[in-house]
């Protein structure tokens, strides 16, 4: 390191000059001032705050000076090249904000263009609708009980309490299965979901509490209100001291959950073999609450104003059927309820048609997305 | 069953104001379904009266012959004066009652009456046709001619009881009771509280050694025959208008006297009657079960080979009817003739089961197979016996032979014992001894005891066997909507199974990939096989037939989810939806070839393990598929640019979502597999238990099928067997070590020979790269005979590379793409590309 220059004459340097300093920042302040884009902002910024800039040279000069002189030029440098910077960068910014609000402009696109790049698909209404059946018991604690649908005409009917000579069993209603040489197989396509009932009762303990929800099959010819092949979802509980009022109880709460905390089912006597007592269940009409009856000013399309719309059937496990399945009748009793799954789309949906079920068009299922 | 509700009234004294619709709610109530309530007559207004035919001018030179006839009607049209009408049927002469609607009346449909000129003259009013009031078929083809005592001037309204409610009843079949008015009666009366006249409480004479001889040699088919003779009847006596009404109104056309009148009875009473002309029946009637070939000529002139099951009712010569079902043709009551003068009625009861097998075999359902299907009074038969007797005396001057017959087998009353409280358990609700005694009572039953009911049910009621069967009908009575609604606490559940959570997750993810569920039938025929182009040896053309198909063309179960699909997939197309991707999951339906007839198993005891095991190996194996077809754009074309023609990739993909939501990964290999395109498809593989399993294929169909099914050029499918996939997953997955230290990328580029699967590249680079290799992916397909050689493809990788535990350096990186690109070379022939 060198001495001090202590033999340098302190002459005044021309650039360290107050005037020359403030000429020197006001140029750099009218520079930037006048520089309308970045680019020239940024040939300002080097002709005004770089190393070749009178600043710079400026500020390079104050070391020269004698050790009294240093700190009044450096203070003056200093402020000048703060207010140079601040200038800068003020400018900087509002250059780069008009450059943004432009250029995001320019950018701006039709946000209403439409996409349909990848079709949305969907699931059958009548899966969807059947998952959310079974859904209501599944919270419940009841499990879901699947079985096959090429079945054993014992778990079909026999089992059911449906003796071979129940018009049931004929021709007009169940499809059969060729044996081989003509024999009668003793295999049916099942005609309801009841067999996965029987099938629940002999492998499982009492109590069960199972959901069947599933294909059937019945000999009718698809038109509007009919098709060979339908779905069900069947219900069973069996378990002690199990009522009738359990029953209705059960059926009032699904009826609530798929269709609204006002809703109530209303059951009338009927008979099923499987089911002793028996009877057929209506839930209230969800559109009209009933109003529409006998309100001829209002009709009501969902219910043909009659208030009430029929489910399905529904009564106490015949207890030959729990004999059938090994189940003590003096121990526990049962209920059990089923219905279609079609109908129930069509109330609930408004579908007129039974084919627009069956036939598979994709305008009929895509409205009905993933769940239901 | 129809029931009139003025019939109805006649057994039990309804209120005065009670309307159909009134009974109507009791009954439905009550467990009667009760459809409709038919209104006649509602819209009817008279004058309607009786006329008289004075003259009749036929007039000429119309299409059809016109009477302009002039009819005296009293004072009805206010003058006396004649009426003159203009008629255009021809089925009365001068001096005939006929029915006239006078200008002024509304006849049934809003048809109003007014003066009108016709065919040249004035015509004031009409003479009626039943067809024209509402009356249905009478069996006259013309207007009514009225028997010759009604009085000129009469109202007809009253007179033929135009005016009714009929109850339309669905009877169930535990109900067979209802099917006559005595046993809907006797549900209206518990449901009006009011007492029951039953119509079958007659005055019987004892039975006899002097009447028709009758031999029954099956008690069991039949345990009870009545037999009444009736003598001296006139063979011109006509129905008259009270009976031809009511049977009308009841839905039963009249067609003669004595068999009106039996008709009559066995809706009163729902005891089925036969009426045989005597002079046709040679010696005893007799009961048995026809023999081997036997023939008979039913009353609907069917000639029928008999089963040795059928029961027949036989005179000396051979049977003379079906028992409980059909008379026979030759000893039918003469009613064209005329020249019946005495019947013998039978009333008798027959075994259920042997008629409802009688009228199934020869596919005829009468009146009276129904009723005896459903259950008939046994002890009803005598009284319905004497009521066709009193009404053949009344109306067609006959008089009562004093031979009785009766073949009664022996029986005893049934009785069902259950605890008084019984059905208060089985409807969560008490009612009390008092009340189940006194519903059990009002039903029939005769009850006895204290805490232990014995409960002797009524004949009529054969339904009622079981205790449920008495806890049902004190319920019913007491009213369903009376029950209580509580909720019972079911265990704890496990919800869904694995299996039913695949089905729904597979659903949702496809459906999230832009497919659409469709459920198609599962009936295919050997066409579909056929257009699916499989091998005569192909085990998806094993299957599962069907006795009764609904068409004969598609017999069969499918065996493969595709054609049902594609069937679909076609509709759409042919319905202007040209972009397609549709699945399916559902069953199919495989034989195993070891399939036996199962034995009849009993219903009243759990059968055996061994037992239930073989009724389970007489079913097909049903397991659970999935599938896809895709036709069209996958992806369209749009203000983003191009689309997207669907490929077999898209297939293969489709069959890789499923794989990855059953949590496992498909092996995928070329193959060859009808329906699909044989440079086109891959055989998809997952390890199920260590082993390398076929789960089903994927790719574009061949061409021949897309011809021969007329689908959409380059259709793609896939299906796979999601049974065997779901048990393919692994299960639980094991959380991954997430390196943060940098990543290292290596691109290489191989030459291999085309034929060389992408798949053996990729294995062979990702083994040889080690276990640096976080990641590596195909980035480019390249082909160029001039670049590569003949025959050459380049496959251009992007290879990841991460240690867990410090940054790699370029040679660390270099080191493993090099050992990747060398055992590359050594399994597939690999050439850097430079």
């Amino acid at each position: 390191m060198s001495a001090p220059n202590k033999s340098y004459d302190p002459v005044e340097v021309e650039a360290l000059k107050p005037e020359e300093i403030e000429r020197m920042r006001d140029e750099a302040l009218a520079a930037f001032a006048a520089a309308d884009s970045l680019d020239a902002l940024h040939e300002a910024k080097v002709a005004h705050t770089g190393p070749a800039s009178p600043l710079a040279l400026a500020n390079r000069e104050i070391g020269a000076l004698p050790p009294h002189a240093k700190a009044d030029a450096g203070k003056r440098v200093g402020m000048a090249r703060g207010a140079v910077n601040k200038a800068l960068a003020g400018r900087q910014a509002e250059l780069e904000a008009e450059r943004d609000a432009r250029v995001l402009v320019e950018e701006a696109v039709d946000v209403t263009l439409p996409y349909d790049r990848v079709p949305a698909g969907a699931r059958h209404p009548l899966t969807t609708m059947m998952e959310r059946v079974a859904d209501v018991f599944v919270s419940m604690g009841y499990e879901i009980a699947e079985g096959p649908e090429v079945e054993a005409e014992w778990f079909n009917f026999d089992a059911l309490n449906i003796a071979p000579d129940h018009p049931a069993r004929t021709m007009q209603d169940t499809f059969f299965v060729e044996g081989g040489k003509g024999e009668d197989s003793g295999v049916v396509l099942r005609t309801h979901t009841s067999p996965v009932q029987i099938r629940s009762l002999l492998h499982r303990e009492p109590p069960v509490y199972v959901v069947c929800p599933g294909r059937v099959y019945r000999t009718d010819e698809l038109d509007a209100t009919h098709t060979p092949v339908f779905h069900q979802i069947e219900l069973l509980a069996v378990d002690e001291g199990l009522t009738m009022a359990d029953l209705k109880g059960t059926l009032d709460h699904m009826v609530q959950s798929l269709f609204g905390a006002d809703m109530k089912t209303r059951l009338r006597p009927n008979y099923f073999p499987f089911t002793e007592p028996s009877a057929e269940m209506d839930m209230l009409c969800y559109v009209c609450k009933g109003t529409s009856v006998g309100n001829p000013d209002r009709p009501c399309r969902t219910c043909s104003s009659e208030g009430w719309i029929e489910l399905g059937g529904c009564g106490m496990v015949n207890p030959r059927v729990l004999t059938a399945c090994g189940v003590d009748p003096q121990r526990y009793s049962g209920f059990a309820f089923g219905f279609g799954i079609e109908r129930m789309l069509m109330f609930r949906h408004n579908v007129e048609d039974m084919r627009d079920m069956v036939e598979g068009d994709v305008r009929f299922t895509r409205p009905f997305g993933m769940e239901i | 069953m129809r029931v009139p509700l003025s019939w109805l009234r006649e057994y039990v004294d309804l209120p005065a104001t009670e309307t159909g619709r009134d009974v109507q709610a009791k009954l439905i109530s009550a467990g009667l379904e009760v459809e409709t309530v038919e209104q006649l007559g509602a819209d009817l207004k008279g004058p309607l009266v009786v006329g008289q035919v004075l003259t009749i001018e036929e007039l000429e030179g119309f299409k059809k012959p016109i009477r302009f006839c002039t009819v005296d009607v009293g004072q009805a049209n206010g003058t006396g004066e004649p009426q003159e009408i203009v008629c255009g049927a021809r089925n009365f002469s001068v001096g005939d009652k006929v029915v006239v609607v006078l200008p002024g009346a509304v006849l049934p449909g809003g048809f109003a009456i007014a003066a009108r000129k016709t065919y040249g003259k004035v015509s004031h009013g009409m003479i009626c046709s039943a067809d024209e009031l509402g009356m249905g078929d009478d069996g006259s083809h013309g207007i009514i001619v009225l028997p010759p005592e009604h009085e000129v001037g009469t109202d007809a309204i009253e007179l033929l009881q135009l005016v009714d409610e009929v109850l339309d009843i669905a009877v169930t079949p535990d109900r067979g009771y209802c099917l006559s008015l005595r046993g809907v009666a006797r549900e209206a009366a518990i449901a009006y509280g009011r007492p029951l006249l039953d119509p079958a409480l007659l005055d019987v004479p004892a039975p006899n050694a002097f009447g028709h001889p009758v031999r029954i040699s099956d008690p069991f088919g039949c345990d009870r025959f009545t037999a009444r003779t009736v003598t001296g009847l006139d063979p011109e006596a006509r129905s008259p208008i009270w009976l031809k009404r009511r049977l009308q109104k009841a839905g039963m056309r009249p067609i003669s006297l004595a068999v009106d009148i039996t008709n009559y009875v066995m809706l009163e009473l729902g005891q089925p009657l036969h009426a045989y002309d005597r002079g046709r029946v040679q010696g005893a009637i007799g009961v048995r079960r026809a023999e081997r070939g036997e023939k008979l000529t039913t009353l609907d002139g069917v000639a029928r080979t008999l089963s040795t099951e059928d029961l027949v009712i036989t005179d000396e010569r051979g049977p003379i009817g079906l028992a409980g079902v059909m008379g026979g043709a030759h000893t039918e009551i003469d009613d064209t003739e005329g020249t019946t003068t005495e019947v013998v009625i039978e009333a008798a009861h027959f075994d259920p089961v042997a008629i409802a097998r009688t009228a199934r075999r020869h596919r005829m359902s009468s009146e009276a197979s129904r009723r005896f299907e459903r259950g008939v009074d046994p002890q009803a038969a005598s009284a319905a016996a004497q009521r066709t007797v009193d009404l053949l005396v009344l109306l067609a001057g006959g008089t009562a032979d004093a031979g009785v017959t009766e073949v009664v087998a022996p029986s005893a009353p049934r009785t069902i014992t259950i605890p008084a409280d019984h059905p208060d358990k089985v409807a969560g609700v008490t009612y009390g001894r008092e009340t189940v005694v006194r519903r059990l009572q009002q039903i029939g039953c005769d009850v006895y005891g204290q805490d232990e009911l014995i409960v002797t049910v009524p004949s009529w009621r054969p339904d009622l066997t079981d205790p449920n069967d008495l806890a049902e009908e004190v319920i019913r009575l007491e009213g369903y909507e009376n029950l209580p609604s509580t909720l019972p606490r079911p265990l704890p559940g496990h919800g869904l199974t694995d299996r039913q959570r695949l089905h729904s997750r597979v659903g949702r993810a496809l459906a999230g990939a832009g497919y659409v569920e469709a459920l198609n039938y599962p009936f295919i025929g050997e066409a579909a096989l056929d257009q699916l182009g499989l091998e005569a040896d192909d085990p998806r053309r094993t299957v599962v037939s069907l006795v009764n198909p609904l068409s004969d063309e598609e017999p069969s179960l499918r065996t493969t989810l595709l054609p049902g699909l594609l069937g679909a997939l076609r509709r759409n197309d042919g319905r202007g939806s040209h972009d397609l991707a549709l699945f399916e999951t559902g069953l199919v339906f495989r034989p195993t070839g070891q399939e036996e007839i199962p034995a009849r198993l009993p219903a009243d005891r759990r059968p055996t393990d061994e037992e239930l095991a073989a009724l389970d190996t007489a079913l097909p194996h049903q397991p659970r598929r999935v599938a896809v077809v895709l036709a069209g754009a996958r992806e369209q074309a749009g203000w983003w640019g191009k689309g997207r023609p669907t490929d077999w990739a898209d297939a293969i993909e489709a069959a890789r979502l499923v794989a990855r939501e059953a949590g496992t990964e498909l092996t995928v290999r070329a193959d060859q597999h009808a329906p699909w395109h044989p440079g086109r498809c891959a055989a998809l593989y997952a390890e199920v238990d260590g082993v390398q399993t076929l789960v089903g294929h994927a790719g574009e169909l061949h061409p021949r099928v897309v011809k021969a099914m007329h689908l959409p050029e380059r259709t793609c499918a896939m299906e796979v067997d999601l049974d065997l996939i779901q048990g393919a997953g692994d299960g639980i997955v094991r959380a991954p070590r997430i390196s943060s230290f940098p990543v290292a990328t290596q691109d290489v580029a191989l030459v291999v020979d085309k034929p060389v699967p992408a798949a053996e590249v990729e294995a062979a680079l990702r083994e040889g790269a080690g276990e640096l290799l976080e990641a590596i992916r195909l980035f480019d397909v390249y082909e160029n005979a001039e670049q590569l050689g003949e025959g050459r493809k380049s496959l251009a990788y992007a290879l990841r590379f991460r240690a867990p535990d410090r940054t790699l350096t370029v040679d660390e990186a270099s080191a493993a793409r090099d050992a990747a690109v060398a055992l590359a070379a050594e399994r597939t022939g690999a050439v850097l590309r430079g």
